[in-house]
């Protein structure tokens, strides 16, 4: 197992090189001289060669990429321009809501999704199957910002008023405070990187108020994380319900099913107990690969719903040109997409001990 | 994301494990009946009702495409609403027949926030949405199939630095790596298409390599070889033709993501530029009138919706028609 693992890591290592040498390579390509970009067209040829200088763009472009490489590898993934902020700082604060939202939404998706596979595989061609299949298509067909404003209307427009009216936008109501983790544990003094975990964690809200017991802030902070986490969860849902659904079948055909069914075990159990134990391995894979959407798709359901994760993050960027945290969100979401695959093929491995020995 | 494309990525990872499976028809087989393949598949294709309901989805969006221009009431640039001197209560849906007034002038949609028929805009967006999807996935195709192509063709050192190459692409969320090459190309529709196209290049890849790994073992290219055909000859002439099949069901999904992808820049002011009728950036454009005038989001947003599921249906069908394998 152990051999295994350190394979799949070794394996990884030329895609995370390659990964930092596409975005990388963005970088240079972008158009316009980066100094002007900075400091304004009217920046002098003096200032130009300072600004060089100390971003170290006066050295051939493989001393650049090392410095690049030498950069991220000691964390620092440079500075905003439009916040002069340093990015790290940026993303400490806004990937825990991108993070908490896409928990939310895989939740809802995996539960929903592997729930309605079996229900249309165990009775196919079905009312519920028919019914399930149309939902799927749908669900991968619309675009999610335009159900995430479907949602909006419905929800914030025309139930406003009744109990099941639901906040349009943002993280918490306004007049909602939350005292910040590291002072409700009493750590404001606190430094250095135990800090910096502790601020990530207390940027969850619906974690980090579960945790130190703010129950109106929880139950306003899970309240507004519920549109955009079934906008975001559609396209999963449909994904995985689908795959379960396939899958499902494939394995009800299998002789030991009709052995199981023969012997007189109860088809429920047939499904539940027998079948789906062997039918879960591709709806893993597709739930770990589903995690590209939900990124994409958090750039659509973060700008709609006002959440500023790093999605949201994105789109702020473009409109100010602010590349290098462009660059480094692209980084940042590609390096986790390949480590949450790495951790489904070796849960993959845990589940099915035929693909060690490969 | 769609996202249908992300759903063709997955397939494109989850399958090359496999071969492609049409190659497992015996030539012998289809020599028996020569002429019919094509028939027996559109059959096959007509069999399956999601195919079907595809099939009137798509037939419904070309005709909207081709006869724009008949359709729309009006032109979709002009500011027809302010010339008609409309008050803000009439700039909704009118028609004549469910009971609008007929004093007041007759627009199905309603008019948007600069005063232009939404109907005609929503109409000539079909011809935008079309043009995108298919230049697109064509580009990515054509480059696509010719990297997965020759890898698998030649084999070895070629193919795995090709192959790593393109799974450096495939794993960036498809949507933030178009939104990083977007900013470096700049804003437009043409440079969205060209983003969205290049993110989906290794998908192609893969299914062609997969499908051309197994068509390069059958008998008709050793007998090629045998009769001295060279290799660009042998793979292009020979190979290529016989190996389409699971591309052409890759394609066709694909261009329902494209569909979408390009309507998610457009949206977040990224493809389509104004004034052009696009239903992304006419959902971008009126996106704050949610709350008083629905239906100017809800009909791009339909329409989006509507042809998006008619290629994915038809893709549905398609692959179920021609490729056995995964019949369910």
């Amino acid at each position: 197992m152990i051999q295994f693992i350190l394979r799949r890591l070794l394996l990884t290592l030329p895609v995370l090189v390659g990964i930092v040498f596409v975005v990388f390579a963005i970088a240079r390509l972008l158009p316009g001289d980066p100094c002007f970009q900075a400091l304004g067209q009217r920046a002098t040829q003096e200032s130009c060669e300072a600004f060089d200088e100390r971003y170290g763009l006066n050295e051939p472009i493989p001393v650049q990429f090392g410095i690049f490489v030498g950069d991220l590898l000691s964390g620092d993934l440079g500075t905003s321009i439009a916040y002069g902020r340093p990015i790290s700082d940026i993303l400490i604060e806004r990937m825990p809501v991108t993070i908490e939202l896409t928990i939310f939404a895989l939740t809802i998706a995996t539960m929903l999704g592997i729930g309605l596979g079996v229900a249309s595989a165990a009775r196919r061609n079905s009312r519920v199957d028919v019914g399930t299949m149309m939902f799927a298509n749908f669900g991968v067909s619309i675009p999610v910002f335009v159900l995430g404003l479907i949602l909006i209307f419905f929800f914030a427009v025309v139930l406003k008023d009744t109990p099941f009216a639901l906040p349009p936008s943002g993280r918490l109501s306004a007049g909602v405070l939350i005292v910040p983790l590291a002072e409700a544990w009493g750590l404001q003094d606190l430094d250095g990187p135990l800090r910096v975990v502790i601020d990530f964690l207390g940027n969850m809200y619906v974690i980090s108020t579960l945790i130190t017991g703010q129950w109106a802030a929880f139950g306003d902070a899970v309240v507004h994380l519920i549109l955009p986490a079934i906008a975001l969860a559609t396209i999963p849902l449909a994904l995985i319900a689908r795959m379960t659904r396939s899958s499902l079948l494939e394995v009800l055909g299998q002789d030991y099913i009709r052995t199981a069914r023969a012997k007189g075990v109860i088809e429920r159990r047939v499904v539940l107990r027998h079948a789906l134990r062997n039918a879960i391995l591709p709806v893993v894979t597709v739930i770990g690969l589903t995690l590209g959407a939900l990124l994409s798709g958090a750039v659509l359901t973060e700008t709609i719903f006002g959440l500023t994760g790093i999605g949201l993050t994105i789109t702020q960027s473009i409109l100010g040109r602010d590349y290098p945290v462009i660059q480094a969100v692209t980084l940042i979401t590609a390096i986790l997409y390949v480590t949450v695959n790495l951790v489904v093929d070796v849960s993959y491995a845990f589940l099915d001990p035929r693909i060690r020995l490969e | 994301m769609s996202f249908g494309p992300s759903d063709n990525r997955l397939a494109a990872r989850t399958e090359t494990a496999g071969d492609a499976g049409l190659a497992s028809i015996a030539p012998e087989t289809l020599a028996a009946r020569p002429g019919n393949l094509w028939r027996d598949t559109a059959k096959s294709i007509l069999r399956q009702r999601s195919a079907q309901v595809g099939l009137v989805l798509l037939t419904v969006l070309i005709t909207t495409a081709i006869l724009a221009p008949v359709i729309a009431t009006h032109d979709p640039n002009e500011a027809v609403g302010i010339e008609e001197g409309l008050t803000a209560a009439q700039k909704g849906p009118c028609i004549h027949l469910l009971g609008c007034r007929e004093s007041q002038p007759q627009h199905y949609f309603g008019v948007d926030r600069n005063g232009r028929d939404v109907f005609s805009r929503v109409v000539h967006g079909a011809r935008v949405s079309l043009y995108v999807g298919v230049l697109t996935v064509g580009f990515a195709i054509l480059i696509g199939s010719v990297v997965g192509g020759i890898a698998a063709f030649l084999g070895g050192a070629v193919d795995n630095v090709l192959m790593r190459i393109m799974d450096v692409f495939l794993v960036f969320p498809a949507l933030v790596l178009a939104i990083a090459i977007v900013t470096v190309l700049g804003a437009g529709l043409i440079n969205a298409q060209i983003a969205i196209g290049v993110v989906a290049i290794p998908v192609y890849a893969r299914v062609m390599r997969a499908s051309v790994l197994s068509v390069r073992e059958r008998d008709f290219v050793t007998a090629s070889r045998a009769l001295g055909e060279s290799g660009p000859g042998i793979l292009f002439r020979r190979i290529f033709p016989n190996a389409m099949t699971p591309l052409i069901v890759a394609g066709t999904l694909g261009i329902a993501g494209a569909i979408l992808e390009v309507a998610a820049l457009s949206f977040l002011g990224l493809g389509a530029q104004p004034p052009l009728a696009e239903w992304g950036s006419m959902i971008a454009l009126d996106r704050n009138q949610l709350f008083n005038a629905p239906w100017l989001i809800l009909a791009p947003g339909m329409a989006l919706t509507i042809s998006v599921l008619g290629f994915n249906l038809f893709g549905d069908g398609l692959r179920d028609a021609l490729d056995p394998r995964l019949n369910r």
